[in-house]
C-alpha cells in the first residue's frame, strides 16, 4: 500500500528548543491512526507542519500520489489539497449559522471570484442537509453556531471537515471536554470517516484511542517512540515509562 | 425551523431577504425628493444652496463609511486610511476641473491678442495661473492627463485601486494585522498627506486645489441648480454603493470575510486564500472611497492635504463605530448622524452653554463630546446607533423555551438565553 502522506526527516526548534527531532511518520489513503503522547511530543507541531503553518527546518512533507513536497505550500494550498485540521478547542464561526458554517466548508471553488457568483444548488443544500444529519445537528441548521454546546461546536467542527471532503483529516484531541455518550458518537464518526480516507487523530485519553481500534503511534520529545496496535504500544516498556506511567 | 433542507427552494425577492435594504433605499429616495423639493433651485427655497450642498456632503460621507463598514466591520481590517482613498479621488476630479476652467479663462483673455495663440501658449497661460501660487509655471507630469475628462475620471477609480492594491499586497502578504495594520495604514497616510503638503509635489501644496465648485462650460447654470445635480449624483452613488456592498456582504463571501475577521487561521485551514480576500476588499473599498472623494470635493470646491491627514479616517472610524459596525445602514446613520452634528457644533449655530459662569462653546468642545460619545459607545453600547434598530424592531433573541440548549459547558443556559 503506498502511502498518502510521507513525512521523513523532519525536525523544528523554537528558540533552541526541538518540538520535533527527526521525525518519520507515514499515513495510507484509507487509514485510522492515533496519535498517543506527554504534553511537549509534538503532536500539535507535527500537525503544524503538515498543514502548512510551521516550516520545518529540515526534512521532507510529501503528498499523494505526484508526492508534492508540502513544505513550500500555503496552508490554503494544503487545505485545498485535501488536508483538513480540526484544532483542540472547537473553531467554529459562532457568529454564523451551523448551516453557514457547513456551507463554508463545503468543497468549492475557494477563489473570491467564484465564492461572490456562488449560489448553493439544491444538491449543494441536501449535501448540507446530510451533513447535519450525520453529526447530530439537523434541527440546528439556522441557529448560531456561537449557541451550541461544548461537544455540539465539537461536532459541527467535525462536519465542516467532512464537509470538505478531505483526503486526509487531522483531528487534535475531538472527545476534550465530552460527554460519555459523546464520546461514543464521536469515535463512530471518526471510524466511518477513515473507510474512505485518511484519519489522524491525536488524543490524550487511553480510554478513546482503544474504543478507535486502530494503530497508534507514540510520540516522544518530537519523535515516534514506538508504533503498533493499542496493545502492543501499552505493553512496551519505554511507552509506559515515560508516559503511562505517570 | 425554515426550508434550509428542503431540496432548492426559490430565492425569496429581494425585499423579504433583506428588508433593511429596502428601507434604506426607500428612505433615501424620500429624502432626495424632499430636499429637491425644498431646494432653492427646483422647489421652494426653504433649503438654502450652501445646506444642500452639506446635504450632498454628509451623502458622500455615508458612502465612505460604507466601504469603512466592508472592510472593518465585515472584514475585520481596521484601516486608518481610507479617508487618503477618499482624498486622492478629489484630487483626481478637482485637477480636470481646475484645468478645464482655466483653460477657458486663458482662451478667453488671449483672445484679444491680434495673433491666435498657439497650443504652447495656452498651455503656459494655465500653467502660471494654476502653479503661479506656488512659483511655478510649469506642469509637473503628474498633470500629463488634466486636460482629459474621461482620463481623470479613470484615475479617480484606478489610483485609490492601485494605491490600496500594492499597500495592500505588501501588508497582507506580509501576514501584518490588527493594530499594526492600523498603524501601517496611518503611516501611508500620514506620508501622503506630508508629500502633498510641499510645494513640489505638483498639486499645489497646501493651497490644494480650488474653485472646483465651478463647472468648466457651465458658468451659466446657477450653483443652486450645480448644487441640486451633485446631490442626485451622490444619491444615485449611495444606493448603488449600498447595494454593491449588500451584494458582497450577503453571500457566500459575506460569510468568509466575516469568518476571516472572526477566526483568520481557521478560514486558511479551511482552503480560503485569505491574504487575497483581504486584497479584494481592501482594493474594492478604496475604490468606493474615491468616488464617493470625487463627489464629495466638487460641492466643497476645495481640496487640500489636511483632508488626507490621519486624523480624517480616525473620524471616518468613529463614525462607524458610533452608527454600528458589521450592518450597512449602521454605517450610513453613523456618518450622517456625527457629520451633521459637527457641522452645527463647528458651524457657531449650537449655543454656547453657560456653566458656573463659564462659557463652554462648542467649537472647541465638540471634539471633546464626540469623543466622549465614542468612548460611551464603545463600552456601553457596541452595537451603536444602528442597534437601536433592533430594539425598534423588537429583534430580541428568540424565544427559547423548553429549547435543547446542550447539556455541556460552553452552552447557553437558558436562563442566560432568556435575557
Amino acid at each position: 500500500m503506498s502511502a498518502l502522506l510521507e513525512v521523513s526527516g523532519v525536525s523544528v526548534s523554537f528558540d533552541g528548543f526541538r518540538a520535533i527531532d527527526n521525525l518519520t511518520f507515514a499515513i495510507g489513503a484509507a487509514e485510522l491512526r492515533a496519535v498517543i503522547g506527554p504534553n511537549g511530543a509534538g503532536k500539535t507541531t507535527f500537525m503544524d507542519i503538515v498543514t502548512g503553518k510551521t516550516r520545518p527546518d529540515r526534512g521532507r512533507v510529501v503528498w499523494g500520489e505526484t508526492s508534492r513536497d508540502l513544505t513550500a505550500l500555503s496552508e490554503s494550498r494544503i487545505a485545498q489539497l485535501g488536508i483538513g485540521r480540526k484544532f483542540q478547542r472547537p473553531t467554529v464561526f459562532e457568529d454564523q449559522s451551523v448551516a453557514d458554517n457547513l456551507m463554508l466548508a463545503l468543497k468549492k471553488d475557494r477563489g473570491p471570484l467564484a465564492v461572490l457568483a456562488f449560489r448553493p444548488s439544491a444538491a449543494d443544500r441536501a449535501r448540507i442537509a446530510d451533513l447535519a444529519d450525520e453529526i447530530g445537528l439537523a434541527g440546528a441548521l439556522d441557529r448560531k453556531a456561537g449557541e451550541l454546546s461544548h461537544g455540539q461546536k465539537q461536532w459541527l467542527e467535525i462536519g465542516m471537515l467532512l464537509a470538505q471532503d478531505p483526503r486526509l483529516l487531522l483531528v487534535d484531541e475531538p472527545a476534550a471536554g465530552m460527554t460519555p455518550a459523546e464520546r461514543a458518537h464521536t469515535a463512530d464518526l471518526l471510524i466511518e470517516a477513515a473507510r474512505t480516507r485518511a484519519v489522524v487523530v491525536v488524543e490524550h485519553d487511553m480510554e478513546f484511542v482503544r474504543r478507535l481500534g486502530c494503530r497508534v503511534t507514540v510520540l516522544h520529545e518530537g519523535s515516534v517512540l514506538a508504533e503498533g496496535s493499542i496493545d502492543r504500544v501499552t505493553s512496551d516498556a519505554r511507552v509506559i515509562e515515560v508516559y503511562l506511567g505517570r | 425551523m425554515t426550508d434550509a433542507a428542503a431540496p432548492a427552494p426559490r430565492r425569496r425577492p429581494l425585499a423579504l431577504r433583506h428588508p433593511s435594504a429596502v428601507v434604506f433605499l426607500a428612505l433615501l429616495a424620500l429624502f432626495t425628493v424632499g430636499v429637491t423639493l425644498l431646494a432653492e433651485g427646483m422647489g421652494t427655497g426653504a433649503i438654502s444652496t450652501s445646506f444642500v450642498k452639506t446635504l450632498g456632503k454628509t451623502l458622500c460621507l455615508c458612502l465612505v463609511a460604507l466601504a469603512m463598514d466592508l472592510v472593518w466591520g465585515y472584514c475585520g481590517i481596521l484601516s486608518l486610511g481610507h479617508m487618503a482613498f477618499f482624498g486622492i479621488g478629489g484630487y483626481a476630479i478637482g485637477m480636470w476641473l481646475m484645468y478645464a476652467r482655466t483653460e477657458i479663462i486663458v482662451v478667453q483673455s488671449l483672445a484679444a491678442q491680434p495673433l491666435p495663440p498657439t497650443p504652447d501658449e495656452i498651455a503656459d497661460g494655465i500653467a502660471g495661473q494654476i502653479f503661479g501660487v506656488v512659483g511655478a509655471s510649469e506642469f509637473p507630469p503628474i498633470w500629463a492627463f488634466a486636460h482629459s475628462l474621461p482620463l481623470q475620471l479613470a484615475a479617480v477609480v484606478l489610483v485609490p485601486g492601485l494605491l490600496a492594491l500594492v499597500f495592500g499586497w505588501l501588508a497582507f502578504r506580509s501576514r501584518v494585522t490588527g493594530v499594526y495594520l492600523s498603524i501601517l495604514t496611518q503611516a501611508m497616510t500620514l506620508a501622503l498627506a506630508l508629500y502633498l503638503f510641499q510645494n513640489d509635489s505638483g498639486l499645489r501644496g497646501n493651497n490644494g486645489l480650488s474653485g472646483l465648485q465651478n463647472l468648466p462650460g457651465l458658468d451659466h447654470v446657477p450653483q443652486a441648480t450645480v448644487s441640486l445635480w451633485f446631490f442626485w449624483a451622490s444619491a444615485a452613488a449611495l444606493a448603488l454603493g449600498y447595494l454593491l456592498c449588500l451584494r458582497v456582504v450577503s453571500g457566500k463571501f459575506g460569510s468568509v470575510i466575516r469568518a476571516i475577521r472572526d477566526d483568520e487561521a481557521r478560514v486558511r485551514f479551511l482552503g480560503y486564500p485569505v491574504e487575497t480576500y483581504k486584497l479584494v476588499v481592501f482594493t474594492l473599498t478604496a475604490v468606493i472611497a474615491g468616488i464617493a472623494g470625487a463627489l464629495y470635493y466638487p460641492q466643497a470646491g476645495i481640496v487640500n492635504p489636511a483632508e488626507i491627514a490621519p486624523i480624517a479616517s480616525i473620524y471616518l472610524a468613529v463614525w462607524v463605530a458610533i452608527g454600528g459596525r458589521g450592518r450597512l445602514y449602521g454605517a450610513v446613520i453613523g456618518a450622517a448622524a456625527v457629520s451633521l452634528l459637527s457641522t452645527w457644533f463647528t458651524g457657531g449655530q449650537a449655543p454656547d452653554l453657560h456653566l458656573f459662569g463659564v462659557t463652554l462653546r462648542w467649537v472647541d468642545w465638540w471634539t471633546v463630546l464626540l469623543g466622549l460619545s465614542f468612548v460611551a459607545v464603545t463600552l456601553l453600547a457596541p452595537k451603536g446607533l444602528g442597534g437601536l434598530v433592533d430594539l425598534i424592531a423588537a429583534r430580541r433573541p428568540p424565544e427559547r423555551h423548553g429549547a435543547d440548549l446542550g447539556p455541556d459547558q460552553g452552552a447557553l443556559r437558558e436562563r442566560e438565553a432568556d435575557r
